[in-house]
Formats: structure tokens, C-alpha cells, sequence
């Protein structure tokens, strides 16, 4: 092999000598495995515990949006991941307080207790919380029951969310979604760019190298960050248990009252949901496995009550959280191209 | 209670299991139709890994736009943008989680075309091996050889070659060990140490994740068993403790604490250290986190530090072992990949962005350029979009660094453009140039304020800039005179007439257009800091040129003026014949006609010509440098 340039160890004009340690020492190599003896020196994020290193790389890029945005978000849909990020959120800038405003687009058709529970949790964590309800949509009386479930999330979640971005001038906007949840989003960038139109281009995203986030944008562009972007469901829920984090009880089994339509189970959360000949609510023992709008989130069948329970049921699950979406299950790119319109 | 109590213990004990588990990143990459995507689908379908909706979704999409006659079709469980599956083909990178009873994955499936390159160094930068797909019946194919390039440019030094299609070449192990004997001379002559190889079909699932009976002769793991088992050699050196600053914790007056991820080495409180550039020595007082101050931290940990002293110290900076610090340095030799749709010309000026730091950055000199396919070096004036190139950088700041190959996170960064805010190379730090050390600055007694004071008057740069035919010299002339005739000391700097001199050497090529621009600036600076008011008048038609040119003085000396005169009037005067020529293809790269003319956006003065007389617009200049007159 003539000629072979480029790669660093092959260089031969590399010129050590031109750099210098101000001690006058040079750099030793030491090469070593995983099971190598020389434990201060080799890598040793092969010995730190997965979940401490996904916790790390997240905690990392929290920082990196407080310090390079002029006015970033914090998108808080009140679920699991939400609860995790808000953790991370409040161990980035300890022992300060965040200094990142937390955003909840309210659809108004969230299940009552997990409204009651966004309040407490900001409060505790002493952030400012931010609530946005499209008024327009409350306007035109915009429902899932009334307008489908594909206009409601237009109307209340996608545009209300714009809608929020652009009342508040927010550059960047942190949200909970991972990539094993869904294959479009397994290649999204960690900072995703969004033009003025908030509109996601899949097909040029900016490179992403290392750890290396590019937060530079124009006027009226923005970026979503995704801290989660390497976690799995699974890894989620063993951290909450280790981190003792609190989360809805919604993700617990319990008697609750519900129907079956068109294949899922939904809840009777209030009295707005108009019930169609011969469905009677049934208390059943069910819980959540992810939570939005009560009309649009199946519950499933369980008797896991308690958080290591759910972790177990997880372990030996069939079926990936997504399925309780009830907006998903449109032909296989949708959610591709509901985040090029502005979805998270 | 009982089963609760059944499932913690089960829980804790399952997270242990799962805390001690080590965890592999590795990309799987190869030519276009090696098979890649079908290798990871056939993984993760294997590892049980997929749920019963995702089974039911990929027979459907078998079925609609799947190429193994109704047969599940892996590849697409990983392809998941539209135009992907359109297409066929993988244009991004995908990240895959798994995980066995040995240990945790995070795959990126990276894409095999050429010009999608820049998407597999995305995967690449964060992998610590890569699995190279090749095709039995083809061999090693030229994306081989590139993608092995990127690899070894990105610091991987372990790779596993799976032989894939074996069932298509009847399971021939001559044919695997020529393959094999093959690869292993190209990583050998990219300094990538550790290669194993498996012959398998990844259609069929043999030696994926169990080994087959076809492949009698081949006594090794599987691949999963190889990805499960391989040690993946960390090659570290011994470089002391370092942490880029990235916030700077200030919740009260009694509380200044510095946080950022720790790079490399490990901290106690009591250590020394030394804040980089600046010097500043102290120790460390605490490690904070919110579980609590540790005793000790290293490699990956989230901390924030206190320190004993009050320094001054920001993001950006980078907080060291006072033992074992780091060079500082503002030139270097760095290889870069190019990943802009522009190209990369010399001299412009872009944002480099590494660790926590953020500077501004020019390619100074393009050593050469590498063919990825072949790795022979060329002679480069420019890099294209996926190219890579071996370069010297000048900062206009010194940072800390390490070389990549000592420390990735001290020696890896990014460029980015200035206009377009897109990330436009991947760059490794090689070593810093000598330069840097030696040249010094030369103290001068009698400085640039002296030397206005005696001229009495403020030094300034007007930039007049438009395109060809538009009236730039006519009014810079009479502002000369006006400003003459007042006893201003000025001097006139014309874009034709220094081409006759200083830049006859230069063409119209962009990469001599931003040459030419930053050789005047620099003799317009000089001239400002000999206390003269410079007019220059260049068409300089690029917003970074001007930009360049604006950054080398300070503040308020630079008045950038707009001749704001329509393409139609100035190519309808022609006063040289230019437009003319242009547009007969007899003069190439013409502004305004073949070669793009950027209007400023915030120019000191803006001169709309039409309609108003050279004297009204001179006077408007000379205003707006010396207020009324």
C-alpha cells in the first residue's frame, strides 16, 4: 500500500515535538482491554453502570442547550419520560434551580389526574411552568370525539405547539422522545433543526458528530432537543425505580372504568365522552403504558401495581408502547410525516 | 404484598445484572446492496427483540414494498424514512438498542452511499467497532475501502468482517479466506489493529446469532457471540484530568461552582489545577452533584467543581490536572471531512466548535486532499462535499487540546458555517504547528493611537462594495477628494489596480476571490494602523469575505458601503465591456452573471444610486464618517 495518507498513526511527518507538555513530559500509550489491570487509565465508561452513563451523556446535553440557547423550553407532557427529564433537568443545574421553563401544551382532553399532577411536580422541582390550550381550537370546539383523532392533534397538539413557540420566542424546545420508539424518530438527530415553519427535513439533517451539538440558528429557526435519544422504554423505567422518581399513578394496574372500541381499551375519564349503543363502562383492572388525551391512550389489561411489577410485566411484554396510540395506526411512515409538520 | 415484594427482589436483582453489563456502540456498514439493513433486522428479530405489532406491521410492509417475494423482509424493520423504503436504499443513519444477557448495543446502521458519507460519520464518531458487511460473491468493493477509511480517519481500531451471502457462493472457505486475507492488508495499512471475520448469510440467520452446520469449516463464534465476547481494546493514554467548562453554577453569591463532563482522568478534592488558556492555578474544594459530593470523579462523570480560589473562569475553558496539563495552541494540523454542499475554501473564516468552545477558524493551507476510495493523496485548492483533506488551521483564539488519537473529546471538533449555520466538517486535531510558538508579536513603542493623534483623526476602513459597473470607485474617488480637501490623511485601495500588484497572482476562481479579498484587508488594516483613513473598493461579492474583513478591526472601524445599483443599470453602462464579454461566455465567473453577488445585510451605509448624483452620494459617506460638514 503506497501512499497511504490521512490516518493518524500512519503520518509520517507528524511532528510530536512541535506540541509540548508544559512539563515537559509526552504523552504514554497504554493499551488495554476490559479485563486489563490498569483500571485508572483505560476507558471507563465500559465499567460505569448503563443507565449512569445514559444519565451522564443526557445531563451533558442539558447543559449544552442552557448554555447555548438564548430561550429554551422544556416540553412537559407529563408521562414517564417527561418525569425523567424533569429529573435530569433538576441534577443538570444542581444546586441551582433549572434555569429552563417547562411547557405543557394542554389539549384539554388530558386525563384529569395528570393535570393534577403537572401542577405539584413544577411546583416541587421550582420550575416556572408554562400551560398553552389553542383557544382557537377551544374556539371551533375542536375533540377527538367530535373531530376525529388525526384534526384534534393537528389542531390542539401540532399547531398549539407552534402556536406556543412562536408567542414565547423559544429557540430550542427539550422533548422526551426516544429512538427505539419508532423508526423515523431512530434517525432524528439529538438537536434537531427546525426552520421558521418548524418544519423537520429528514432527508438533509445536519450532521452530528461526538458530543459536538451544533446550537447555531437564524432568527425564527428553532431546534428540538432529544436528551432521551438513547434510552430504551426499559431503560426508562429501571431508572424512575432506582431514581425513585415519581410518576402518574395511571401507569399502575388499578379498577378503572372503561369501554372497548375499535379494538382498545378507553377509559371514562369524564363526562364529555359520549358513549355509542351498548357500551357500558366496565371497571376493569388496567393501567398505561403511555399517557396523552384519555380518548386516544388504550389502556392495557394487568395486575401490576406497583412500579417493580410494571418492570416485570415490560420484561416479558409483546407488544411496543406505541400500539396504545391510537393516532399511529395509519400507514407505517405517519409519524415521519406528522414531525415534518411540527408534531414532536 | 407477596408478589410485590417477589418483584422488587426479582427487579434489584435484574438491575444489577443489567448495571454490570457493559455496553458496545458499534456501526454496521458496506456497499449498497451488501446487506446490511437485512444483518441488523435479522439481530434484532433474532434477539426476540421484536414486539408483536412490529411483527404484524413488517409483514405487511413485506408484503407492499418488500423484495423477498412476500418473505419478511429484515431490512425493512430499519428503514424508516418514506424515501427509504421508496428507494430501497438507507439515506441516514438508524440507531438500534439491544441488548443480550452479556451485554447492552447501541447500533447505528449507517448508509452506503457515497454521497450520504457524511451521515455515516454521524455513527461512526460514537462507535467503538464497526461491522463490515461485504458481499462473497463480490468482494471488497471501493465503499469498502471507504468506509474502512472513515473508520480508521474516526479512530475505530476494531472491526468485525462479516462475509455475508455465503449460501450464494456454496459456502466456499477459499472464498472466505481470500476475502479475509484481503481486508485484513487494507486495515493493516490504515492502522486498524483488531479485525475478526464471519462467513454469513444474513437472509438465512446462519452464523448471526447461532452458528450454522453449512459452515462446517469455520470453527469461530457467530457474529452476535463475537459482538457479545470481543474486547474492545481501549486505546488510552495517560493524559491527566480534564474538564471543559459548560455552565457556570451560580445560584447565590456564596456558591460558584464550574460543571461539565469529565473527559479524561479522574479529580479528589485537595487535587491542584490549572485553568485553560488562562493559567490560573487553584484547587479542588468539592465535587458537587445532587446525590451528594463524591470523593472522586473520572472519565464520563456529570460534576460541577468548586474550587479554593476565586478565579475567573467560563464555559469554554477547560479546568486541568496542574501536573499533567495540556498544550495550548492557536495553529494546527487537523484532517478534515468535508460535509458541506459548499465547498471548503481557504482562508474563509468558520466557527470551530470543540468541547465546550466555540472560536473562529480559517484553513490556512490545504495540504492535500485524500481520495477516501483509494487513499492516495491529491493536490487540493478546495475540499467538495464528502471529502476529506489534510490541512493546517489557524484560531483566532489559543484553546487546550489533545491529539484525537490521545483523547477524542480534547481533540475532536466541528466547523460550522457562518452564514448557513450548517455543520460543515468533521475535524481530528493531529499536532500543533510550530508557528505557533514562534512568531511572536513585535511591541511597538509608538502605537496605532499615537500614530492618529498626530495625524488628528480617527482611523476608519470604508469598504465600498457592489457589483461591477455600479459606481464604487467614482464615488470612493470624490470621497477621497472631499476628505482630502478637509486635511484627512487617506489612501485608496482599488480593486483593479491592486490586482495589477499585490494579487496579480490571482484569478476569479472563489478560492482566489476570498485569497484576493484577504490579502487587501490585511493591507487596509495596516493602513488603519498607520492612522489613515482607507477607502477600499472591491466587489467583493461574498458575505464571509466581508465579514473576515469587518472582524480584523475593532469596533466602529470598519464601515462597510452598500453601492446599491439594479444588475440592468450597471450591465446597461458596461463601462469596460464586461457584461458584454460575460455574457458571450468569454469571461468566466462574472458577479451578478455566473458567479453569485451576496448583498449586505447591515452595511454602515447603504447607497441607493438611482436617480441621485455621485455628489449627493459622496456627501452621504463622508456624513456618515465625520458627521456633518
Amino acid at each position: 500500500m503506497q501512499g497511504v495518507v490521512g490516518v493518524p498513526s500512519q503520518l509520517p511527518h507528524m511532528d510530536k515535538s512541535a506540541g509540548h507538555y508544559a512539563n515537559g513530559t509526552t504523552p504514554t500509550r497504554i493499551r488495554t482491554d476490559i479485563n486489563g489491570s490498569n483500571m485508572t487509565n483505560i476507558d471507563a465508561l465500559a465499567y460505569t453502570s448503563h443507565l449512569k452513563q445514559l444519565e451522564s451523556e443526557s445531563i451533558h446535553i442539558l447543559r449544552e442547550v442552557a448554555a447555548e440557547f438564548r430561550n429554551p423550553v422544556m416540553m412537559y407532557s407529563i408521562g414517564k419520560d417527561s418525569s425523567v427529564l424533569l429529573h435530569l433537568l433538576q441534577k443538570a443545574f444542581y444546586p441551582a434551580q433549572p434555569p429552563i421553563p417547562l411547557l405543557h401544551v394542554d389539549t384539554t382532553w388530558k386525563f384529569r389526574e395528570m393535570i393534577a399532577f403537572r401542577d405539584r411536580r413544577a411546583q416541587e422541582a421550582g420550575c416556572r411552568l408554562i400551560v398553552h390550550i389553542n383557544q382557537d381550537g377551544v374556539a371551533q370546539g375542536i375533540g377527538p370525539f367530535s373531530h376525529g383523532a388525526t384534526v384534534h392533534t393537528d389542531v390542539m397538539k401540532t399547531q398549539a405547539l407552534k402556536q406556543a413557540l412562536d408567542k414565547y420566542q423559544f429557540d430550542a424546545a427539550i422533548g422526551g422522545a426516544r429512538r427505539d420508539e419508532e423508526k423515523s424518530r431512530a434517525k432524528e438527530r439529538v438537536f434537531s433543526f427546525r426552520n421558521a415553519q418548524h418544519r423537520w427535513d429528514p432527508k438533509s439533517q445536519r450532521p452530528e458528530l461526538w458530543n459536538l451539538y451544533n446550537a447555531r440558528i437564524a432568527k425564527g429557526e428553532s431546534v428540538r432537543v432529544f436528551p432521551l435519544s438513547n434510552w430504551t422504554e426499559l431503560d426508562i423505567w429501571l431508572y424512575i425505580y432506582r431514581e425513585k422518581i415519581e410518576v402518574p399513578a395511571l401507569y399502575l394496574a388499578a379498577e378503572r372504568p372503561v369501554v372497548e372500541r375499535d379494538g382498545a381499551l378507553i377509559m371514562v375519564d369524564d363526562e364529555r365522552m359520549p358513549l355509542r349503543p351498548g357500551e357500558i363502562p366496565q371497571m376493569r383492572k388496567v393501567r398505561f403504558r403511555t399517557l396523552g388525551c384519555y380518548p386516544l391512550t388504550g389502556a392495557i389489561e394487568s395486575e401490576a401495581d406497583t412500579l417493580p411489577a410494571v418492570i416485570q410485566e415490560m420484561l416479558v411484554a409483546r407488544t411496543s408502547e406505541r400500539q396504545g396510540r391510537v393516532i399511529d395506526h395509519d400507514p407505517s411512515a405517519s409519524m415521519e410525516k406528522k414531525k415534518q409538520e411540527g408534531y414532536f | 404484598m407477596r408478589t410485590e415484594h417477589d418483584a422488587s427482589t426479582a427487579i434489584d436483582a435484574y438491575l444489577q445484572q443489567h448495571e454490570t453489563k457493559s455496553l458496545l456502540r458499534f456501526i454496521t456498514c458496506g456497499s449498497v446492496d451488501d446487506g446490511k439493513s437485512t444483518l441488523l433486522g435479522r439481530l434484532l428479530y433474532d434477539s426476540k427483540l421484536l414486539f408483536d405489532d412490529q411483527l404484524a406491521a413488517l409483514k405487511g410492509d413485506s408484503l407492499r414494498h418488500g423484495t423477498q417475494n412476500g418473505e419478511l423482509d429484515f431490512a425493512l424493520l430499519v428503514d424508516g424514512l418514506s424515501a427509504e423504503r421508496e428507494q430501497g436504499i438507507t439515506i441516514d443513519v438508524a440507531y438500534r438498542f439491544f441488548s443480550t444477557e452479556r451485554r447492552k448495543f447501541i447500533v447505528a446502521d449507517c448508509p452506503g452511499h457515497e454521497q450520504y458519507t457524511r451521515n455515516m460519520a454521524t455513527g461512526a464518531s460514537t462507535a467503538d467497532l464497526a461491522v463490515v458487511l461485504v458481499d462473497a460473491r463480490k468482494g471488497l468493493l471501493t465503499q469498502t475501502r471507504r468506509h474502512t477509511y472513515i473508520c480508521a480517519l474516526l479512530g475505530i481500531r476494531h472491526v468485525l468482517l462479516a462475509v455475508n451471502k455465503m449460501d450464494l457462493i456454496d459456502y466456499s472457505e477459499d472464498v472466505f479466506r481470500s476475502i479475509e486475507a484481503d481486508y485484513r492488508e487494507l486495515a493493516d495499512s490504515m492502522g486498524i489493529a483488531q479485525v475478526s471475520a464471519v462467513p454469513l448469510s444474513a437472509l438465512r440467520g446462519e452464523n448471526v446469532s447461532s452458528r450454522s452446520d453449512r459452515i462446517g469449516w469455520y470453527d469461530g463464534p457467530s457474529l452476535l457471540e463475537r459482538l457479545e465476547t470481543v474486547q474492545v481494546a481501549h486505546v488510552v493514554d495517560d493524559v491527566g484530568f480534564r474538564l471543559p467548562v459548560q455552565w457556570v453554577c451560580r445560584p447565590d453569591q456564596n456558591f460558584r461552582g464550574y460543571a461539565g463532563h469529565v473527559v479524561a482522568g479522574c479529580i479528589a478534592p485537595g487535587d491542584e489545577v490549572v485553568v485553560l488558556p488562562s493559567g490560573a492555578r487553584s484547587r479542588v474544594a468539592r465535587i458537587v452533584t445532587a446525590d451528594g459530593d463524591l470523593p472522586r470523579a473520572s472519565l464520563g462523570d456529570a460534576i460541577t467543581l468548586t474550587l479554593t480560589d476565586e478565579r475567573d473562569i467560563s464555559r469554554g475553558d477547560v479546568i486541568v490536572a496542574a501536573a499533567q496539563p495540556p498544550q495550548v495552541a492557536d495553529q494546527f494540523a487537523a484532517h478534515l471531512l468535508w460535509m458541506g454542499e459548499a465547498p471548503l475554501l481557504p482562508g474563509r473564516s468558520y466557527w470551530l466548535k470543540i468541547g465546550t468552545r466555540t472560536v473562529s477558524a480559517q484553513v490556512t493551507e490545504i495540504k492535500h486532499k485524500v481520495d477516501v476510495n483509494t487513499q492516495e493523496p491529491l493536490a487540493a485548492k478546495r475540499l467538495e462535499l464528502n471529502e476529506v483533506g489534510y490541512c493546517n488551521l489557524s484560531l483566532d483564539h489559543a484553546i487546550a487540546f489533545e491529539s484525537y488519537e490521545h483523547c477524542r473529546e480534547m481533540g475532536a471538533f466541528i466547523l460550522i458555517d457562518r452564514q448557513s449555520n450548517n455543520t460543515v466538517a468533521a475535524g481530528t486535531l493531529n499536532f500543533a504547528l510550530r508557528r505557533a510558538d514562534n512568531i511572536h508579536w513585535q511591541h511597538m513603542d509608538v502605537d496605532r493611537m499615537a500614530r492618529a493623534r498626530i495625524k488628528g483623526q480617527a482611523p476608519a476602513c470604508l469598504w465600498f462594495t457592489g457589483l461591477s459597473g455600479s459606481g464604487k470607485s467614482t464615488v470612493a474617488n470624490l470621497v477621497e477628494k472631499r476628505l482630502h480637501a478637509l486635511g484627512y490623511h487617506t489612501y485608496m485601495l482599488d480593486g483593479d489596480n491592486v490586482r495589477h500588484g499585490l494579487n496579480r497572482d490571482l484569478g476569479f476562481t472563489a478560492e482566489d476571490r476570498v485569497e484576493n479579498i484577504r490579502r487587501v484587508a490585511e493591507v487596509a488594516k495596516l493602513m488603519v494602523e498607520a492612522g489613515l483613513i482607507v477607502l477600499v473598493s472591491f466587489i467583493s461579492p461574498f458575505r464571509s469575505e466581508r465579514r473576515m474583513a469587518r472582524e480584523l478591526f475593532a469596533e466602529g472601524e470598519f464601515k462597510e458601503v452598500f453601492v446599491d445599483t439594479p444588475l440592468a443599470i450597471c450591465e446597461q453602462r458596461d463601462v469596460k465591456g464586461l457584461y458584454a464579454k460575460a455574457r458571450a461566455g468569454e469571461i468566466k465567473n462574472f458577479t451578478g452573471i455566473d458567479s453569485p453577488y451576496e448583498q449586505p445585510e447591515h452595511s454602515e451605509v447603504h447607497l441607493e444610486t438611482a436617480g441621485r448624483s455621485v455628489d449627493a452620494l459622496a456627501q452621504q459617506v463622508v456624513e456618515a464618517l465625520i458627521g456633518h460638514t
